[in-house]
């Protein structure tokens, strides 16, 4: 089992702003918009240092989208930032017309996502919002991993022409990639090679994945590792290669087990390679208060959950 | 008013009232309403080119209008008047409601779902600060639409950060789908509500006539890039040009019949030949 060593904990939304400040140094084309939660989006060092092209729309999100699809028909590379809940179902028909369907440059940028906002409650958290965005056409849907992806995803994406959502969250995780990895859109990572199982993670839980792998390997198992961060366009290839070696999979993310990424998995093997698959990811609920680590265990979003899987999975696997 | 810009616009209502009837469906009322506001637009007031986004651009909020707007844009050579005969036919670029999806020549932006385009049309002006230049947006809204809180979230925004090279219309013509705006949802005393905003509000009393309205276009040009956005309150008659049609929402989105479809053509005689 390979070693993954964190660097030490840091927030995935620090990685977007140390990412949307380099890109104001270097690509005179960003702006960045956002609706109240400046220092929340850590967007300050943007904003301080180029003020012309910051604007702060207030409290009033579907508007901010709309002014990213204007600035973006004026050429600009709008950055929008606010709250997963706030960018996706409060503006999902903003999002859809002005953005998605008019082919607009747009990166809705999105922090706060799943449960792990913690003490807020259900109201500021989303757990729907893959869903919501994987459906739009022409939409392409990332969720990264730690502080050191996040700001590479954050770079790249102004490279790439169309609308992208890119989620990240609000507490600090273990952050363990190499600064230096260059994000590739679309491209799946393998961060483990295994033959008895192949676990597909997301956001947070891929490092759950990592910590649940080493429990697994203790045992005698030797579960692959795919750190799926873009979930849309999938990345089928790394999928079906691994499952067709290891012959089952488990999917792991923070969102609704509707809808997300173990959704999309699914839908690939059906069609292509039909093997047993189980699900890590909320059944069809709202989260609640809590601290982030007391809400990943009540909805089964951690390590322990993902061993389980393994061990369900397995047992369905052909003889 | 030039003679040319007449004949213009009785040309431009016979292919409304031809393109609607023809696939039975569509939005006749409000098309021929704002029909003297496209011509003066497209014609006298804007410098425009497609390619070109440091000239004005016009970004179209009320969608359903489509048909005004397409026969604008063909007539003003942003395609083939021929195209107009695919309007809401499958494979068309021509879609129900104006769509750049399909890489129509002239729509930037799509719009259909209320409310929207004003928060565009800002935006759009906020590059054009960021680059220096020195053209204009113009957006145009129903006045229905205004019901819509995002159009208050961005009239709030113009004015709070000085967008002041936004020229704002509202096609006032006082009906929506279930009947007048007064009795659906009354938006009360529209020039107050705007002027505490902090606009710049101006008016057109017949926002059917072609002097009326580049005369009033023109001072809102005149008053732009003065610290303040404008908007300008333009009083039309739906189904305008056609007299069985107007001053009634009944024909906001019902096309007319073989029959009605020839006596309202008999009203508007051929002019520049159609499409």
């Amino acid at each position: 089992m390979k070693k993954f060593i964190n660097q030490g904990n840091k927030d995935t939304r620090s990685g977007f702003g140390e990412g949307l400040t380099e890109l104001g140094r270097n690509n005179s084309d960003v702006v960045a918009l956002c609706a109240d939660l400046t220092g929340s989006l850590k967007m300050n060092t943007f904003a301080d240092e180029n003020p012309e092209r910051f604007f702060q729309v207030g409290i009033a999100e579907a508007n901010m989208m709309g002014l990213a699809a204007g600035l973006a028909t004026g050429g600009k590379i709008p950055f929008t930032g606010t709250f997963a809940n706030f960018s996706t179902g409060r503006v999902y028909d903003q999002i859809r017309q002005s953005i998605a369907y008019s082919n607009k440059n747009v990166k809705i940028c999105a922090s706060h996502a799943g449960v792990t906002l913690g003490e807020d409650g259900a109201t500021h958290q989303i757990l729907e919002d893959i869903g919501l965005m994987k459906m739009l056409p022409g939409m392409t849907v990332i969720n990264t991993c730690d502080f050191n992806q996040t700001k590479s995803a954050t770079i790249e994406i102004c490279n790439f022409e169309g609308p992208v959502y890119l989620r990240f969250g609000r507490p600090k995780v273990a952050n363990f990639t190499n600064p230096l990895d260059k994000f590739q859109i679309g491209k799946g990572i393998l961060l483990n090679e295994g033959n008895d199982v192949t676990i597909v993670a997301t956001g947070h839980l891929v490092w759950e994945a990592i910590q649940a792998a080493e429990k697994l390997y203790e045992n005698g198992i030797n579960p692959e590792i795919i750190n799926i961060h873009t979930i849309k366009p999938l990345d089928e290839k790394i999928i079906l290669k691994s499952v067709k070696k290891t012959g089952c999979i488990v999917s792991a993310e923070e969102h609704n087990i509707f809808g997300g990424l173990g959704e999309s998995v699914a839908r690939l093997l059906t069609s292509k390679a039909p093997y047993p698959q189980e699900f890590v990811g909320t059944n069809d609920t709202f989260g609640e208060s809590g601290t982030p680590t007391e809400l990943m265990n009540k909805y089964g979003l951690n390590m322990d959950s993902i061993y389980d899987a393994v061990m369900n999975v397995m047992k369905r696997k052909a003889k | 008013m030039s003679r040319n810009l007449d004949n213009l616009v009785i040309q431009t209502r016979r292919d409304i009232l031809r393109m609607v009837h023809a696939v039975n469906s569509g939005h006749p009322g409000g098309s021929l309403g704002c029909v003297e506001f496209f011509v003066t637009l497209y014609n006298k007031i804007m410098k425009h080119d497609h390619d070109n986004f440091s000239n004005d651009i016009f970004i179209l909020s009320n969608g359903h209008i489509s048909p005004v707007y397409y026969s604008t844009l063909a007539r003003a050579g942003y395609f083939d008047i021929k195209e107009l005969s695919t309007f809401r036919k499958i494979n068309s670029r021509l879609q129900g409601h104006p769509t750049n999806h399909d890489n129509l020549p002239g729509v930037n932006i799509s719009s259909g779902s209320l409310g929207q385009g004003l928060s565009v049309g800002i935006g759009v002006a906020l590059s054009k600060k960021l680059n220096n230049d020195n053209s204009l947006v113009y957006v145009l809204t129903g006045d229905g639409e205004l019901q819509e809180g995002q159009n208050w979230e961005a009239f709030m925004y113009a004015s709070a950060n000085n967008v002041d090279n936004i020229i704002v219309t509202v096609d006032f013509n006082g009906q929506q789908i279930d009947g007048s705006t007064e009795d659906v949802l009354d938006i009360g005393n529209l020039k107050l509500k705007l002027e505490s905003f902090n606009w710049k509000v101006l008016e057109i009393e017949n926002g059917n006539s072609l002097e009326d309205v580049y005369k009033t276009l023109n001072e809102a040009k005149d008053n732009s890039m003065k610290g303040k956005p404008v908007v300008i309150l333009m009083k039309t008659i739906m189904g305008n040009g056609v007299d069985f049609m107007m001053h009634s929402h009944k024909w906001h989105g019902v096309a007319p019949n073989d029959e009605q479809l020839k006596e309202a053509l008999n009203q508007n005689p051929e002019t520049l030949g159609d499409y």
